[in-house]
């Protein structure tokens, strides 16, 4: 347990490899995708399309869709994802269409 | 309160009667119905459309035109005026094919058309190699488009916006949250509304969508208008994927893509069914295959406004002159139109337009 | 595929209406969006009481009961099942795995819980920031405790979230706490009515002698708050008392009070009436949660804040209703197994109305300042929505057309209530005449290439 990371993990589990935004983490196999990218010192997962406004997680319940990340060309909330392993993560593009 | 026109419905057309009027130096007050009652103009399409209007009536292809032809400088105005801008691309439109048969039957009957339009109908036919070019995310089962170049689409809601703020900026009166419930005419027409409120008017143009179908016999109208419910989808934001709209999808300038639309006579339904949003669904694949990985975020089923040949009504009452229904199911197209010229036949002109054969006489109704 | 009844929603009010309707009889399927039953109040309690059962307590631990007697049922769990529509009499679209299905039941049984009531203020669309809630779940689901968190706003849920973060050895940096002494004073009439109800006042007391033994700072009676920070909450400040305070943190959770989560049943065009006291919307439905659409219950939070054991009950009444319309017990059956179940039901309500008005909302974030960001998707501001009443827009949906204010993909979960209530105060109508956003499907995203499928489907 890193004390610099913002949350404490009280009981951690295996761990598989997960990209997000091009980096690679060790992640729990199965555990909530926003609680982990969270746990490892992801905070911001999106930008709004509005404003360019970085936001993570606010409700983890699915029902605010802050979360929004793209797995596989769709957009899904991570909050409501579970982790696998090698599953490739981006921050949502409105701009342009990512080659997959 | 006494006011040159009292318009009722403050939808676009309604809007769009009464910023030309106001501009005429005509006083006028807008009666609009509250936030639940339908309301075509929050749920239409957006396109400011020509080609395929008028296959059997020429005077409404042109009409049409004339409106499209107005659309860039009547925005602007707007946009000057209030600050607010309506935004508006004209770069043509396409009327997409998924078989050679179905193009070239298309493309026979517009020949027809353009002869009766002096040849005044500027479109192309794309194959579908020359399409993928102007539209590279177009998918293999499209094996052609017809571009026409008079074609656009604009943000209806920020006209409406803007429609409104010019409105109050120029003097006009705006009464919202309002149900009309009898019109008389003593001398000067007086309107009555179901809270109380009373208007009189010197005229009075009934623009209500499909609410005239009860107030239009109390007008002396046969007003044989009918909804016919078309279902819409709109996706989460995207990368630009489509560049010119057509009838099965255009993107928004938000950046939704906007996806329509059924044909359903289900009388007052607004609904969404899960049948009729799966047909647009696959529709829309068929054209743009990387939609199926986007996500619908919402969906809505907007009732048009239809006549019985789906043109629209242009009529002054006779057994109550000065009082005059308006109506049509092309609010977006037609809103220059009846912003610029519909007030001179209103007013009656020298230069006004001859919409003869908008009149409800066309209707053969006991 | 057809059942008797449909539940949505597998907390406290969908595990006991399902398992009940069973127990009855009936071919029951539950539609559960999570992949393990519990709701967010018993979130994930499977595991989580396994590993935490210490940290979250012994109430937490009731829900195996409920979680135990499902997997012992007949009852289909279907679980990770998003439900997007529900049309005709009545058939509900759910997407699961990647594919949107369809089943059918004569009844449905909504169970959808509650949400957090949202508390725009400077600086909440920040990461970092989060709901009480949010908290909660990160800790039951995933074990994860934030460090120096602050915690903003007001209600016993605040003060659970503290105990379990002290009893995890991580305590909050403060509570920075909204309601005012006056506040709790104020509600005298139903002090009898909270001493009936009193376990859940020895609770509360409980809980507040655990913050103050684990020497968490609570500053009461606070207002003028505001979270800052640029890309990342960074800290916060407030004012309490005369005293203008200021905190660094990274996490902030916040709160101050739930609300019934009432999506689905709009999107059925239900009616909802204006609760004052709880400030919220609430579907009408009688005592056996019947609404006006004939087949529709609604259990739990979802018809109106009552907590867990209040929405155990009303699944069961719920689902006795059921089995009697559907003739597998008769009318005396069900008057004999219903009655001691409202007897029990008004007991756990007993406390409902003091604790409703000792902790009232945050008023400045019930209607916010100008310049506070009230649409988090579509980023929209509170003046935006007073400038469209002055334009003349009486109702949400005309400043949904106007500014596009609940059109993002939340579809105003987070700021309907504001919204309405913004407009009411401007245009001095009760948030009744005002209204409520049109919700129609979906109601969660599906993919145009699932829908697509479902088109060509065999049915």
């Amino acid at each position: 347990m890193k004390t610099d990371l913002t949350f404490r993990n009280l009981s951690p589990r295996d761990c598989v490899p997960v990209q997000f935004d091009d980096v690679t983490y060790d992640l729990p196999l199965g555990e909530n995708l926003a609680a982990a990218l969270l746990s490892v010192g992801v905070t911001s997962f999106r930008n709004t399309p509005v404003s360019n406004s970085p936001r993570g997680p606010f409700c983890m319940m699915g029902a605010c869709f802050d979360c929004q990340v793209s797995i596989d060309g769709v957009i899904t909330q991570a909050c409501m994802t579970q982790v696998a392993e090698n599953m490739v993560i981006r921050r949502p593009n409105y701009e342009a269409w990512d080659d997959l | 309160m006494e006011t040159d026109y009292a318009i009722i419905g403050g939808g676009v057309v309604g809007l769009s009667v009464a910023w030309g009027l106001l501009r005429a130096g005509k006083t006028v007050t807008v009666i609009d119905g509250d936030d639940g009652s339908f309301r075509a103009s929050r749920g239409n399409f957006g396109l400011v459309w020509v080609q395929s209007k008028g296959m059997n009536q020429p005077r409404y292809a042109k009409w049409s035109q004339q409106s499209a032809a107005l659309w860039a400088e009547f925005a602007q105005e707007l946009g000057h005026n209030t600050g607010q801008d309506v935004p508006l691309e004209q770069r043509g439109g396409y009327d997409l094919h998924f078989s050679e048969e179905s193009l070239q039957k298309t493309v026979d009957d517009y020949e027809v058309l353009k002869a009766k339009l002096g040849g005044d109908y500027p479109y192309e036919v794309l194959g579908h190699n020359a399409l993928r070019k102007e539209e590279p995310h177009i998918g293999p089962k499209v094996v052609g488009a017809i571009l026409h170049h008079q074609d656009g689409h604009a943000n209806p809601l920020k006209l409406l916006m803007a429609l409104a703020a010019d409105l109050r900026r120029m003097g006009g009166r705006l009464v919202n949250g309002k149900t009309v419930s009898d019109i008389q005419k003593p001398d000067v027409f007086d309107i009555t509304c179901s809270d109380g409120t009373r208007i009189s008017a010197a005229k009075v143009i009934l623009a209500a969508g499909l609410g005239a179908a009860t107030l239009g016999p109390k007008l002396g109208f046969k007003a044989p208008i009918r909804p016919q419910r078309g279902q819409v989808l709109i996706t989460e934001k995207l990368p630009k994927l489509i560049n010119r709209p057509s009838l099965i999808a255009r993107q928004v300038d938000e950046g939704g893509i906007q996806i329509g639309a059924t044909n359903e006579e289900v009388g007052h339904n607004d609904r969404v069914t899960q049948s009729g949003l799966s047909g647009l669904a696959a529709d829309a694949i068929a054209a743009y295959p990387a939609l199926a990985k986007a996500q619908l975020v919402r969906s809505w089923g907007a009732l048009r406004v239809l006549s019985p040949d789906g043109l629209p009504i242009y009529q002054e009452s006779q057994d109550m002159p000065g009082a005059f229904l308006v109506t049509c199911h092309s609010g977006i197209t037609l809103a220059a139109a009846h912003a610029r010229l519909l007030p001179q036949w209103l007013e009656k002109s020298e230069n006004a337009p001859n919409l003869e054969v908008f009149s409800e006489d066309r209707f053969n109704l006991s | 595929m057809t059942y008797d009844v449909i539940v949505i929603g597998a907390g406290p009010a969908g595990l006991t209406a399902a398992t009940q309707a069973a127990q009855a009889g009936l071919q029951v399927a539950i539609l559960d969006e999570q992949p393990n039953a519990g709701g967010q109040i018993y979130r994930d309690v499977d595991r989580a009481s396994q590993n935490r059962g210490d940290i979250l307590g012994r109430d937490f631990a009731h829900g195996l009961t409920l979680t135990q007697e499902l997997a012992n049922s007949t009852v289909t769990h279907l679980r990770g099942a998003v439900v997007w529509s529900i049309e005709n009499e009545y058939d509900v679209l759910y997407t699961q795995n990647g594919r949107a299905q369809r089943i059918s039941a004569r009844y449905i049984i909504l169970a959808t819980g509650a949400i957090e009531r949202p508390m725009p203020i400077t600086g909440w669309t920040l990461p970092g920031v989060m709901t009480a809630g949010a908290g909660q779940i990160l800790l039951k689901q995933s074990g994860m405790v934030a460090q120096n968190a602050v915690l903003v706003g007001t209600g016993p849920l605040l003060y659970l979230l503290a105990t379990q973060m002290i009893r995890a050895g991580t305590p909050p940096q403060a509570m920075i706490e909204t309601q005012t002494t006056r506040d709790f004073i104020q509600p005298l009439s139903h002090y009898l009515g909270a001493l009936r109800g009193w376990p859940y006042l020895a609770k509360g007391l409980g809980m507040l002698w655990a913050i103050k033994r684990a020497g968490v700072p609570r500053y009461t009676g606070a207002h003028d708050i505001e979270i800052t920070g640029d890309t990342h909450a960074t800290g916060i400040t407030f004012r309490a008392g005369r005293t203008v305070h200021r905190l660094d943190c990274q996490t902030v959770y916040l709160h101050h009070g739930v609300v019934p989560n009432t999506q689905i049943a709009r999107s059925l065009d239900i009616p909802h009436v204006w609760d004052e006291t709880q400030g919220c919307f609430a579907p009408e439905r009688d005592d056996w949660g019947q609404t006006q659409r004939d087949g529709i219950f609604i259990a739990g939070d979802s018809a109106g804040i009552g907590g867990a054991k209040v929405a155990e009950i009303m699944g069961q009444l719920c689902a006795l209703k059921i089995a009697q319309l559907s003739g597998q017990h008769t009318p005396e059956q069900l008057t004999r197994q219903a009655d001691p179940l409202l007897r029990q039901l008004a007991r756990e309500r007993a406390a409902r109305p003091f604790l409703d008005r000792a902790y009232p909302p945050y008023a400045p974030a019930l209607l916010p300042a100008d310049d506070t960001i009230i649409c988090r998707c579509e980023e929209v501001t509170a003046g935006k929505i007073r400038d469209y009443a002055r334009m003349g827009c009486l109702g949400p949906n005309q400043a949904k057309a106007f500014g596009r204010a609940g059109m993002g993909p939340c579809q105003g979960r987070y700021c309907g209530l504001t919204v309405t209530q913004i407009l009411a105060q401007e245009n001095n109508q009760t948030p009744d005449d005002t209204g409520y956003y049109r919700i129609r499907p979906p109601l969660k995203p599906v993919t145009l290439g699932e829908l697509a499928l479902m088109d060509t489907d065999p049915e």
